[in-house]
């Protein structure tokens, strides 16, 4: 037999054991700043406090009654977890750069720190989750009835009021010394959050140790457990698919927005990649702790007489076996569960009412200057211990009012239902820009009431709140509004009726309003914050139009955070401003770091407020906000100058490397144009020096002498036309010519060209057709002559056709004349088009060759100074030359 | 500063690292749609489904997935310093 006063002493001893845990979590967290402590493992463990009581003992009660429909309330989370952390990794970065402290504080702070958005949603965290505290203190008194009923435990059963008494106060005083340590609520309470850990895992040892010694104590194996099942009451369950879906969806939701979850996955989390490893740790949890729910439910059915209340099976099951040992594990298990549930949702209420509730109300009842005048600090934590004991309390009058039993076994799902009215507003919050404050305001205030009408007051009975009138014909007899019954749809379970109305027109409101309405300007630039948190995780500025001092700010901060730290941070900000000492200039980048560092104490709304009452005028303008825009937009700007810049020395840089190019090639050309042309030189001077030796040894037949003597200048002739050639060419490079224009017409200049081409009759037949060489041109007609008597001889030196053949045609194409000069020889090949009026470029045959190949290169010059152009003018049968002239009509005619 | 443009191509290794992030994402779908299948079975009492088959099943699938979500986690890279916490005001940089 357990005697009672052995319970008591193992629950005095477990207590004893968490403020040990705590304690030593805390000194150790001061000694090497939580690192320790800090790991993904307590992280995700702090999360299970998911798991209350109403999971411990509830689960097991619900698998008696509805099957396997206990699964929703895991599975939803689990879908969260699994893939969609990024929607938590979101809102602990938002909690990190804002300071959020609480579900309240985020929403109040993303709509334009929304003070009346923070008493909702407060108010409605107190309402939904006040219920759930009663819940957990229900449990436990339950727990101990069960030990009382037995015989010889020598308890007398009227003790249960007082013992959810003593708990509550347990459980008050526990939180008041480890909840309000700090506080700013974001330096984590690492005595609490480790507390959580290891009861975290005590109820799961628990649960596991029961659920062993069901299956394999009891049953005999996994096999036997299964067929067991199967021959079950159980096996009559069939889901009910919209209560299977509303659940799910219900959990999930709830997941996101309990008000204890936030506390622990947001404002509790000290890195984001511990995310990463409770997305499959947390399943993985749940998933233990639902795995023997239904193995338990089935044997207690078995087991325990008929009535017997399966919320305990848990503990009754070990009891009636006689496991006592295994009995008071299953009982701190619940115990466990139920009072680290508590503790959570008490500082995170708690941090709600306090910042959101007490601090605006005290710091309008104290009017300008409050943040100057009576201890700030003081009054905070005041106020936070106050909540707590408020909560508490609430939670125990709740208790003691609703008269426990059945009526408060259901108010888990409804509880769940009730914060689920948050989410339409966290999510549009951090991912729709547009979402606004009256928006999100009104969503909550009808989802709100909706569940209250059609959830929470029916919940409290018939008769009770609403009278049985109204439930069965609805208020003035008004049908559709019948709280189970909206519009007359009478197929739904309650619950998912009440969750379905009050989120869909929740998010109605929402999106339609945020439509409708336009936002001030403190909403665009918080929504603007939140929504786009990865990209600026700066913080958000704020601003100054008022004159406040530095002093008085200083004074602020040090009695909200401090002396130290607010000193140290005054500090910190005047010396990056270059500023000796304690009082730095009172810039917005100042202002908006303050606010932050405040509104991680008392809440977003209020420290605005107070740093508002310091600098005059709180309000942002459209005008501070285009002054934003503006300064982005001059960034945006100079970014883009810098980038075009950088382009434009690109561009440079590529000039200058295609112009070096240039000028290695001309360099290699001028090499080769100087070898060449001692080449070109040597060879007649060599004959003519070998010719002239050969003479001034004399004895030469006179005939022979002749000979040679012809070579000599025939050489040296060539020679002169070489030098020549050179010389012309260098003049016309360098634009020294000098031209003689005068008019003539084209036919003429052609004639004397063929003439003095020297053509020996015969070889060389020319097409001409001379009434269309009826052209009048002015340019240097001496010049343009040399140029077609080059082309000529060319054709009559180079054209290697049986019966050569050369037409000079002549087009007219408006001010500009063209003439052609096409042979039948071979055509030339691309590469030697390009090379052809080169210097020194002569194709194939060199024999023939009568000049040094400079005849080409010149007449290029000479028709670029004359402003005409020669080219190659392929795909004519033959190698075709066309020489492009400014015609002298136009000049004519002016 | 980001400016307005956005990094189309991504390099092999960060592309690799955007598409885990994809399938983490995907895997919720996934999930839901699991979890909704028992809906769509037989559940005639006597000749349809045993409850063992869905406790089969749900806890199977359940553990599956995560088993995947931890290949997922465990692949998944968060460059440093895009999550370290920041333990105070005075430390940010």
């Amino acid at each position: 037999m357990i005697s009672f006063n052995l319970l008591i002493v193992v629950s005095l001893a477990y207590v004893a054991f968490l403020f040990l845990v705590a304690f030593a979590a805390e000194r150790r967290a001061k000694r090497d700043r939580g690192r320790w402590l800090r790991n993904p493992l307590v992280y995700t463990l702090s999360l299970s406090i998911y798991c209350t009581a109403w999971t411990f003992y509830g689960a097991v009660g619900y698998a008696a009654r509805s099957g396997f429909e206990y699964l929703t309330i895991y599975l939803g989370p689990t879908i969260i977890m699994i893939g969609w952390w990024w929607i938590l990794r979101k809102l602990v970065r938002i909690g990190k750069t804002q300071r959020i402290t609480s579900v309240a504080d985020l929403i109040s702070s993303r709509f334009g720190k929304s003070t009346v958005l923070g008493v909702l949603v407060t108010v409605l965290a107190v309402v939904g989750t006040t219920p759930y505290i009663a819940l957990q203190l229900q449990s436990v008194t339950q727990s101990l009835a069960v030990f009382a009923a037995e015989p010889g435990s020598g308890w007398d059963g009227r003790d249960f009021d007082s013992a959810a008494v003593w708990i509550a106060v347990g459980l008050a005083v526990f939180t008041l010394i480890f909840g309000t340590r700090n506080l700013d609520v974001n330096e984590r309470h690492h005595g609490v959050v480790m507390a959580v850990a290891v009861e975290a895992v005590v109820k799961l040892f628990a649960l596991v140790a029961v659920g062993v010694f069901v299956v394999w104590g009891m049953a005999g194996g996994v096999g036997e457990m299964l067929d067991r099942i199967d021959a079950a009451v159980i096996a009559e369950w069939h889901p009910v698919p919209h209560r299977w879906v509303g659940l799910i969806f219900l959990s999930a939701a709830a997941f996101l927005t309990l008000p204890r979850m936030f506390q622990v996955m947001v404002v509790e989390n000290s890195d984001e990649k511990h995310l990463v490893t409770a997305s499959w740790a947390f399943p993985l949890y749940v998933l233990i702790m639902s795995l023997f729910v239904v193995p338990i439910a089935v044997t207690g059915l078995d087991l325990l007489p008929e009535g017997s209340n399966p919320d305990l099976f848990v503990l009754t099951i070990p009891l009636t076996t006689g496991n006592e040992g295994l009995a008071i594990l299953s009982f701190l298990g619940g115990f466990s569960s139920a009072t680290s549930m508590v503790i959570v949702a008490t500082i995170a209420l708690a941090t709600m009412v306090s910042n959101h509730i007490i601090a605006p109300i005290w710091l309008s009842s104290t009017q300008q200057g409050a943040a100057l005048s009576g201890d700030v600090r003081g009054v905070i934590v005041l106020s936070r211990r106050l909540s707590i004991a408020m909560i508490l309390m609430l939670g125990y009058l709740y208790f003691r009012l609703s008269g426990g039993g059945a009526a408060l076994a259901a108010i888990g799902l409804i509880s769940f239902a009730g914060v689920v009215q948050v989410l339409p507003a966290m999510i549009a919050g951090i991912f729709w820009r547009g979402a606004n404050r009256i928006g999100a305001g009104t969503g909550i205030v009808i989802g709100f009431a909706i569940w209250a009408w059609t959830l929470f007051l029916p919940s409290f009975g018939p008769g009770a709140v609403l009278s049985e009138a109204v439930m069965a014909e609805g208020p003035f007899g008004l049908a559709w509004l019948r709280p189970y019954a909206l519009f007359g749809i009478t197929g739904l379970d309650p619950v998912i009726h009440a969750v379905f109305w009050s989120v869909f027109f929740n998010t109605v409101a929402l999106v339609m309003l945020s439509v409708l309405t336009f936002p001030n300007p403190m909403e665009r630039l918080q929504g603007a914050q939140f929504v786009n948190v990865f990209e600026h995780s700066a913080g958000a500025r704020t601003w100054s139009q008022g004159a406040a001092r530095a002093e008085d700010l200083l004074i602020m901060a040090q009695r909200i955070i401090g002396h130290g730290e607010a000193q140290e941070m005054f500090r910190q900000e005047a010396r990056a401003q270059g500023i000796h000492g304690y009082l730095p200039e009172v810039t917005p980048e100042l202002i908006g770091r303050l606010e932050r560092t405040l509104a991680g104490s008392v809440g977003a709304a209020t420290a605005h407020a107070m740093v508002g009452q310091l600098t005059g005028s709180a309000a942002v303008s459209v005008e501070d906000l285009i002054a934003v825009a503006d300064e982005t937009a001059q960034i945006v700007e100079y970014s883009n100058q810098l980038e075009a810049k950088s382009a434009e020395q690109e561009r440079t840089a590529r000039a200058l490397r295609e112009a070096n190019e240039k000028l290695t090639a001309i360099s290699i050309q001028k090499d080769a144009f100087l070898s060449q042309i001692s080449h070109e030189l040597r060879t007649p001077m060599t004959s003519i020096r070998s010719f002239s030796e050969i003479l001034r040894e004399g004895e030469i037949e006179p005939e022979a002498r002749s000979r040679f003597a012809g070579i000599i200048h025939e050489e040296a002739t060539r020679l002169t036309r070489l030098l020549d050639d050179l010389l012309d060419l260098s003049y016309l490079e360098n634009g020294q010519v000098q031209l003689d224009v005068a008019r003539g017409s084209l036919a003429s200049v052609l004639d004397r060209a063929v003439m003095a081409a020297g053509l020996s009759a015969g070889r060389l037949v020319l097409n001409r057709d001379s009434t269309r060489e009826a052209v009048q041109i002015e340019t240097d007609l001496q010049r343009l002559t040399q140029v077609f008597i080059n082309l000529i001889s060319n054709a009559a030196k180079y054209c290697d056709a049986a019966q050569p053949e050369l037409t000079i045609r002549v087009l007219d194409d408006g001010d500009l004349c063209q003439v052609d000069f096409i042979d039948n020889g071979t055509p030339l090949d691309a590469d030697a088009q390009v090379l052809i009026f080169e210097k020194f470029s002569r194709l194939a045959d060199e024999s023939k060759a009568g000049g040094a190949g400079l005849g080409l290169a010149i007449c290029r010059q000479i028709m670029d100074s004359l402003g005409g152009e020669i080219t190659y003018l392929p795909g004519q049968g033959g190698p075709a030359f066309r020489v492009t002239l400014r015609r002298a009509a136009q000049l004519a005619a002016q | 500063m980001n400016g307005p443009r956005r990094i189309e191509y991504l390099e092999r290794d960060t592309y690799r690292q955007r598409r885990y992030r994809d399938a983490a994402r995907a895997l919720p779908v996934f999930a839901t749609i699991l979890f909704f299948l028992p809906l769509f079975w037989d559940w005639e009492a006597g000749t349809g489904i045993r409850p063992s088959v869905l406790i089969v099943y749900l806890f199977g699938m359940w553990l599956a997935l995560i088993s995947l979500s931890a290949l997922i986690s465990y692949l998944i890279r968060f460059s440093d310093g895009d999550s370290r916490d920041s333990p105070t005001e005075g430390d940010d940089r």
